[in-house]
């Protein structure tokens, strides 16, 4: 439900100078604080009454949140203020994790994706966030810093519920971390929404794939499911059917079936529990065909 | 409520404004600089009749709030004419029989002149890419779309 009216509920802006002064600004009002960057989620469900806040604090300024660099050690490491554009027009990011921008670029509008930032997406924690599965299957790691310092959490342990993480009060997510992506990968990002573009998905699948002597197939494929669970969730069981045997379209139609009994979707205004579950398969089939032709040019 | 005092620019103008916390740059542009080109629709970042240029670059106005914009520069429907003459764009739309009710033309002119800066000759795909975030409830979008590329050439 939107509420049409333009305002905010009352509420104060605090913009931190450290953060250390921000995460105990966060821990000490609990509940009634959050941190804020693009505001992208946070104001719709501030005005619809949903999130009700005493404090937006701003991190735009910290140290580490405008980061956006690529180190070719240490990989891609993504600031909590660098917006879905910066993204998905950097030129490393084109370069190394080009799936990455493909899904930025499949939020919203152009002007949505220049407040909207990539921590953002994975803070809010809806389970139809668009980057999340790419960044869960090229192993992304939160830089969090809280109360009690700096600590590592792994996107594969960071979501509980739908809006629900591990983050505790105080805590801030700093920046996403991208190792170095695998030799020869390759990926795609199919999303199906309402339109063509800028709705949120019905169904999403991200799938990546590169060569690898470890595999029996020689291959490995990673798949990463959106909007059919409570969670965005790496699909294992698909993966699993992919990893023992040679590539074919009869194995490709296997794993696909498979996306369909690791799944848990609901019935929403978007779509029907079992559409979505008829089109993640069919999304998926789609999605490691296409990788497949290209792995295997 | 305190007061937060912000110094910004607006259409190459330097404005002192006090705004409370939570206020929108929307409110702010529309309520205390009486600049009503700029439109409220949705308020959740869905429609763009809000869309201005915060440092360059296009933002749903009702996304953004008032006391962070201290030292940004603003520029909404009103600041593209330049002496008293219309840009190319806006020559464009009203040749093009772009604007109908005109609710959507202030934030469709402020996306499309984005996308003309930093491409300055899009395909069909890319302008209608542009304005995904601009919706239009009377044209179709055809003139619009027509109207961009006139801009264009």
């Amino acid at each position: 439900m939107i509420n049409p009216h333009p305002g905010l509920p009352e509420l104060q802006y605090v913009k931190p100078a450290t953060l250390q002064e921000a995460s105990k600004f966060l821990a000490d009002n609990a509940g009634v604080a959050k941190p804020y960057s693009g505001g992208t989620d946070s104001f719709v469900r501030l005005r619809d009454g949903i999130l009700k806040l005493d404090y937006l604090v701003d991190i735009k300024g910290l140290e580490g949140t405008k980061e956006l660099s690529f180190d070719p050690q240490k990989g891609l490491t993504i600031g909590a203020a660098i917006t879905m554009n910066q993204v998905a027009r950097h030129p490393d990011v084109l370069k190394h994790y080009p799936n990455l921008a493909e899904a930025a670029e499949s939020v919203a509008s152009y002007q949505l994706r220049n407040r909207a930032t990539i921590i953002g997406n994975i803070c809010n924690a809806s389970p139809a966030g668009d980057t999340i599965g790419t960044c869960m299957i090229l192993d992304g790691v939160l830089k969090v810093h809280g109360v009690d310092g700096v600590r590592a959490v792994s996107l594969s342990s960071f979501f509980l519920a739908p809006g629900r993480t591990v983050l505790k009060p105080g805590d801030v997510v700093v920046a996403v971390q991208l190792p170095i992506p695998p030799k020869g990968l390759v990926g795609t990002y199919k999303k199906l929404g309402r339109n063509r573009i800028g709705d949120l998905s019905i169904v999403a699948v991200a799938v990546l794939g590169y060569p690898t002597p470890e595999s029996a197939s020689g291959y490995r494929f990673r798949i990463a499911l959106a909007s059919v669970a409570p969670v965005p969730f790496e699909s294992f069981k698909a993966e699993g059917v992919l990893s023992g045997n040679k590539i074919t379209a009869e194995l490709i139609d296997e794993a696909a079936g498979a996306t369909m009994d690791s799944v848990t979707p609901i019935d929403d205004v978007r779509g029907s529990a079992r559409y979505r579950k008829q089109m993640v398969k069919n999304l998926t089939r789609e999605a490691l065909t296409e990788v497949w032709t290209k792995l295997s040019k | 409520m305190t007061l937060k005092t912000i110094t910004l620019t607006v259409n190459d103008l330097v404005e002192t404004v006090d705004v409370p916390q939570n206020m929108t740059l929307l409110q702010m542009i529309r309520e205390k600089l009486s600049l009503t080109g700029t439109k409220n629709g949705c308020a959740a970042g869905e429609c763009g009749a809000c869309t201005v240029l915060m440092n360059g670059e296009p933002v749903n106005s009702c996304m953004v709030l008032a006391a962070e914009c201290e030292g940004a520069n603003i520029v909404t429907v009103e600041g593209l004419a330049k002496a008293g003459k219309l840009s190319t764009l806006q020559d464009t739309i009203i040749e093009a029989g772009g604007v109908q009710c005109g609710f959507c033309t202030p934030g469709m002119l402020i996306s499309a002149t984005a996308l003309l800066k930093r491409n300055p000759n899009p395909t069909d795909s890319e302008i209608r890419s542009a304005i995904v975030g601009n919706l239009c409830r009377c044209t179709g979008y055809v003139r619009i779309v027509d109207a961009i590329k006139m801009a264009a050439k």
